[in-house]
């Protein structure tokens, strides 16, 4: 099993996954440059939070051209597993992997701070590994984190059971005042339709240790992993 | 050679944040007669080529890169 963490200019939070995915859960990992055409090798990519290409022109609509981005969605169209986390998020976005966009906070503030999040569905290869816990503190750091879709998207992602989390408060309430962006449904990370395509605003990456606060990331981590042991995915060969 | 001025606006049906707030600094200004602000950005392409050429172009470059359909809408001139 190895993981992948790409990196495009401007990314900031690569070193994070890449060293919680090492020292934390001791699995094999490593970076992979914007400017390589092959993510073959890797059972499980992550993009990372940071400000790829500067955020110019929009969040991730740079990045979404870079030339790994073309292996990044054959890997994906084969079943292999992508999470994408903050900009991550935002450049699934733009690459059409995920339905929607995230725009500016409808309060226009950067949000940096723990947020809680209710995990809507414990059976995918994201969250298998949550069991009875459905609310999870894991923090935020963006100020173009509001996700919004067209309605028919929405319609389709809650039938689909694609909607991963929601921001809500310490009790698992879904309410307008634990929403730290607007994004509609409060919704904080969707998933494709296979289900091996996440894409999420929040950070487990620095969630996944104690000392940090909280250690509720892990379980993201913790569940993909799993899944990856028990169905016997490994990574396409050269 | 023709120049491309792009204009892109986010969609009616999203919040302007900052047309918002905007808005409501001209209103504390005095200016009660602002029913609406909306901030978008203004793209200048210098391009070579014949105008049907370059209209085609540049729409098909907002289509891919320039603009999101999903959040913005655009126009654009092309100006000798």
């Amino acid at each position: 099993m190895k993981f992948g963490v790409v990196r495009f200019p401007g990314s900031n939070c690569d070193q994070d996954a890449y060293y919680v995915l090492r020292d934390v859960f001791h699995v094999a990992v490593e970076y992979v440059w914007h400017a390589d055409t092959s993510v073959k090798g890797y059972d499980c990519i992550i993009l990372p939070g940071g400000f790829s290409y500067g955020d110019y022109l929009r969040t991730g609509a740079v990045a979404r051209f870079s030339p790994v981005m073309g292996a990044v969605q054959d890997h994906a169209a084969r079943g292999g597993f992508v999470i994408g986390i903050c900009n991550g998020f935002q450049v699934l976005c733009e690459a059409h992997l995920l339905p929607g966009a995230l725009i500016r906070n409808t309060g226009l503030k950067f949000r940096c701070r723990q947020v809680w999040l209710k995990v809507e569905t414990s059976n995918t290869p994201w969250t298998c590994k949550v069991g009875d816990r459905r609310v999870l503190q894991i923090p935020i750091a963006h100020g173009e984190g509001c996700y919004v879709a067209d309605p028919a998207d929405i319609e389709r992602l809650e039938a689909d059971g694609r909607i991963a989390f929601r921001y809500c408060d310490a009790d698992g309430n879904v309410t307008p005042d634990s929403n730290p962006n607007g994004s509609m449904g409060n919704i904080a990370g969707v998933m494709n339709e296979n289900l091996n395509v996440l894409g999420m605003m929040p950070h487990p990456e620095r969630a996944s240790e104690s000392i940090l606060g909280s250690q509720d990331g892990r379980l993201i981590f913790e569940s993909v992993i799993h899944t990856l042991q028990t169905t016997g995915v490994v990574a396409q060969p050269h | 050679m023709p120049q491309v001025k792009v204009f892109i606006t986010l969609k009616p049906t999203l919040l302007d944040a900052q047309g918002r707030v905007v808005q409501n600094a001209l209103t504390s200004l005095g200016y009660d007669k602002v029913k609406s602000v909306r901030i978008g950005k203004y793209i200048v392409l210098d391009m070579e080529g014949d105008r049907e050429r370059v209209a085609k172009d540049v729409k098909e470059m907002c289509d891919r890169l320039l603009a999101n359909p999903i959040i913005e809408d655009y126009r654009f001139e092309v100006d000798e």
